[in-house]
């Protein structure tokens, strides 16, 4: 028996997870996928929104403010890596230039600090690589980057070291409430708990109609992306927007945090919450509007295209609601859910004490966490002092990224532990470089086999299906 | 201090440190990434290596061999499992290993022996879905000649590069089925005697102008979908084909792996992705020569050799104060010539140049002029991208010219 189960282990069910760990709870997050961060979690824009963008008054605007402001700290207590780069939002016509004032005006009423409308003379000289067709542009130098799954595996790590269960492959097929809870079924498997958080994304609203909750709908909305090369990753240096329009918020650009450059995303409303199909449309139209925003992106340094489905809901605001006593749905949650998690993680527990549950911080939790990878920017004393103990961090295995031997087997070894490759990626950036894992993979899929005691046949990229070996050759048979 | 140091003990590496050795240079040390000696030919065990340097068919290995052997016989000092992660421009290396850490050098002389990698799927935008089964050929290769592991069992090749086709054949060998190679170009980039022997010995379909236009499937590689192609390479709707398969190759191109030659500034060149060089293949940092396939992509590895030899020499004289008198030719192309290497030519000596075309031409004429006139011209039956072509060029020829540009009449 839990005193808490939190369906979904993407960044809002991560950040709700640590948050009851932290309030003394003791919390099973039961995952379908066969890893943490493995919906629009994976894909998505990955930045921490200044806060200018939503209504004035609805829950994404009030937890969009509130998390941006905690996010750095949250980051530095998980080592995750974080970088307030600010943000534009670019206008290319005097249409767009209302707009910018219109945001300007209501992020200010939503509390962003340090605003600011600029021309295109402050806009070339803080950004010279700018599109020559942008005249003004809304400055929010809160805005920040931060790479969300590495922040979510953190954060579902933190909590398990801090006593948190992790149950992945389990996908919910009923919930069934009992005299002082909830009964969560996947098949014949079950967990119980008092709580329960539906953080189930795109899935949300099937875990909510299994305890009677029709109220809402989730729908996929496809956003493809392009990432380019590291070598890129100084062509801006802020996170650029254009402005809104019916049709959305358009193609971005931005750095990330470990140095890339993202474009994209698309962003079509689909019926299928599997189809995670790229488009060569969706491609076209990336690579037309990225132009426009900056000049001369060198799209032949692309290295990947994804593509994301966030889960929208149907009530154009976060859904947070509480349909029984002690369930909560965490739906809906679309941009800015990155920049809100640890808000709505803080909103959870409230919302909790509210229905008469009793929270007690946990005095033995650490909030910290050791940084995952990073050995590379370490100084040669620094390197040599590790090398020394451990031999293996002498050993570069994925040469794109300069992630050592020993970086991997420690990632491996860490809550929540990988058992697949793409596993590994996310964890170490091996394979996440220039050549996708061209050199690198066949000696990962060796350590995993190794060290989760499984034969190389059964290695996956990602879960279940997903096999990288399908036999021996015949001199090896 | 020490007097050479060379990147990377493929062929390249060793052939430039066994030249360099014969030149009179003792003090040299090779660092190699892998654990072994001979780069990337320990992976490629079909014959066809070994035909111009030695007069015979050797394998990968049994090519890598005849240097590595040289090398031990020369007590030429190397490092395995080593990875560089620096250099700069004055020649200061930053490496690592399990056994020394991290640890640096200065180098009175360096070479650049990295080689290439290959082209990833992500690079080409293909839409579809992300599922396992899709690898680059050459890791294809690894897992089958090095690991003795099957990457698949029903395949589709997109490009028709040269470790594509062995590995059509290879994988057939192996009891898989190759369904076809697609090639989005109207000619292969390989080598015609590959095309024959891997793919035309097994009946294996060579389909021109085509390309994957859809990947399928979940988990793993489900079916692709290819398209015939225009003259634009833009996919003709109406031309699609499903085809179920469990594995895509990729051979579609080999990059310069030149991060370090980054690090240490050196110039590079936009159409070989590799540096620019003089006659010596010394690259625009002074001291740092390149080459092998760091420096551009060659068909054999006979001429890697040939190539390294020029450096690995070079670099001695470097080393010993000895210098040509000087000149000062920059060779230019017209684009149906892609490029050539050496790109500028700094001493006053005979050269032989080396080039690529842009396209297959028939009977055309290699022209070579300088100072608005025709200095030089060759003709050619046939010319083709994936076959390297080369011109000697006597000294008398470019003494007068401040340039000179390598063009195909047609």
């Amino acid at each position: 028996m839990f005193d808490a189960v939190v369906i979904g282990a993407g960044v809002v069910g991560a950040m709700a997870a640590r948050e009851l760990t932290k309030n003394g709870m003791k919390v099973c997050v039961l995952e379908r996928e066969n890893d943490v961060a493995m919906g629009a979690t994976k894909a998505n824009s990955a930045i921490v929104h200044a806060g200018f963008d939503a209504k004035e008054g609805s829950l994404k605007a009030e937890l969009n403010v509130k998390g941006s402001v905690m996010m750095e700290q949250v980051a530095k207590e998980l080592g995750v890596k974080y970088k307030r780069n600010g943000s534009l939002v670019i206008g290319f016509n005097e249409e767009d230039k209302k707009t910018v004032e219109e945001l300007y005006e209501r992020g200010t009423k939503n509390g962003v600090k340090n605003l600011e409308v600029i021309d295109r003379a402050r806009l070339k000289e803080i950004e010279p690589n700018i599109g020559d067709g942008a005249i003004c542009a809304l400055y929010a130098p809160t805005g920040a980057i931060i790479c969300p799954y590495e922040l979510t595996l953190a954060a579902i790590g933190n909590a398990m070291d801090n006593g948190a269960e992790l149950k992945c492959n389990f996908e919910v097929s009923a919930i069934e409430k009992t005299d002082n809870g909830y009964k969560v079924y996947s098949g014949e498997d079950f967990v119980e708990a008092e709580i329960v958080i539906n953080a189930a994304g795109l899935y949300s609203d099937t875990i909510a109609s299994m305890i009677g909750d029709n109220s809402f709908k989730v729908t996929p909305r496809r956003g493809e992306y392009i990432l380019l090369d590291r070598e890129c990753g100084n062509l801006t240096s802020h996170t650029i927007f254009r402005t809104p329009s019916k049709m959305g918020k358009g193609i971005l650009v931005s750095p990330t945090v470990d140095g890339n450059l993202l474009t994209g995303p698309t962003s079509v409303n689909i019926e299928d919450k599997e189809d995670k199909d790229t488009t060569a449309e969706g491609f076209a139209h990336i690579i037309k509007e990225t132009f426009e925003n900056v000049n001369n992106v060198p799209f032949n340094k692309t290295i990947t295209s994804f593509c994301g489905l966030r889960a929208a809901g149907d009530t154009g605001d976060f859904i947070i609601t509480s349909p029984s006593k002690g369930f909560i749905n965490l739906a809906g949650i679309e941009s800015p859910g990155l920049s809100a998690s640890p808000a709505i993680a803080k909103k959870v527990t409230d919302m909790l004490k509210e229905q008469g549950y009793t929270l007690e911080e946990n005095k033995d939790f650490n909030p910290i966490r050791e940084p995952m990878h990073g050995f590379k920017d370490l100084s040669v004393e620094e390197k040599n002092e590790i090398i020394k103990k451990d031999k293996t961090f002498g050993r570069i295995i994925c040469r794109c990224e300069t992630v050592t031997e020993g970086e991997i087997l420690r990632a491996i070894r860490t809550n929540p532990r990988p058992s697949d490759l793409d596993g590994v990626k996310r964890r170490t950036r091996a394979q996440m470089g220039r050549c996708q894992g061209g050199f690198c993979s066949p000696y990962i899929m060796e350590l995993l086999a190794k060290e989760n005691n499984i034969s190389i046949e059964e290695v996956t990229k990602s879960g279940s299906g997903s096999i990288m070996i399908t036999g021996k050759t015949k001199d090896a048979q | 201090m020490t007097d050479l140091v060379i990147i990377g003990g493929g062929p390249a590496g060793m052939s430039a440190a066994v030249a360099a050795y014969e030149a009179g240079i003792r003090d040299i040390l090779i660092l190699e990434r892998d654990n072994s000696l001979g780069g990337i030919l320990q992976q490629c065990i079909h014959n066809g290596f070994g035909l111009h340097k030695f007069g015979q068919e050797l394998t990968g290995p049994e090519y890598a061999w005849k240097y590595e052997e040289k090398v031990k016989e020369l007590n030429i000092p190397y490092k395995l499992n080593t990875m560089v992660l620096d250099i700069t421009s004055d020649k200061v290396i930053t490496a690592t290993n399990a056994t020394d850490g991290v640890f640096c050098i200065q180098a009175k002389a360096v070479i650049l022996a990295m080689g290439c990698r290959e082209r990833s799927k992500g690079a080409l935008n293909i839409p579809g879905s992300r599922p396992a089964g899709i690898y680059s050929a050459g890791t294809a290769q690894k897992l089958v000649n090095m690991k003795g592991y099957m990457p698949g069992k029903n395949v589709v090749i997109l490009g028709s590069g040269d470790i594509g086709l062995i590995m059509a054949r290879r994988m057939t060998l192996e009891g898989a089925k190759v369904h076809a190679v697609c090639e989005l170009m109207p000619y292969s980039g390989g080598l015609a005697r590959n095309i024959e022997q891997c793919l035309n010995d097994f009946n294996i379909p060579l389909k021109l102008s085509h390309t994957v236009t859809k990947i399928h499937g979940k988990g793993r590689v489900e079916a692709v979908t290819i398209s015939k192609v225009d003259e634009n390479r833009k996919p003709i709707p109406g031309t699609e084909e499903f085809i179920p398969c469990d594995t895509l190759l990729l051979s579609v191109g080999l990059i310069p792996e030149n991060e370090l030659s980054k690090s240490a500034d050196v110039t590079l060149d936009r159409i070989t992705g590799g540096a620019v060089v003089d006659q010596n293949r010394q690259t625009s940092a002074e001291g740092i020569f390149a080459c092998g396939n760091v420096l551009h992509v060659h068909d054999l590895v006979d001429f890697v050799s040939d190539e390294a030899e020029i450096a690995g020499k070079a670099a001695a004289d470097y080393i010993n104060g000895r210098v040509d008198e000087k000149t000062n030719v920059t060779i230019k192309t017209d684009g149906k010539v892609r490029y050539t290497v050496p790109q500028v030519i700094t001493s006053k000596k005979d050269v032989t140049v080396y080039f690529r075309v842009a396209d297959v031409f028939r009977n055309a004429k290699i022209t070579v002029s300088g100072n608005g006139e025709v200095l030089l011209s060759k003709k050619k039956p046939k010319l083709a991208p994936g076959e390297m072509e080369s011109i000697k060029l006597k000294k008398e020829l470019f003494e007068n010219c401040s340039e000179i540009t390598f063009a195909l009449e047609v």
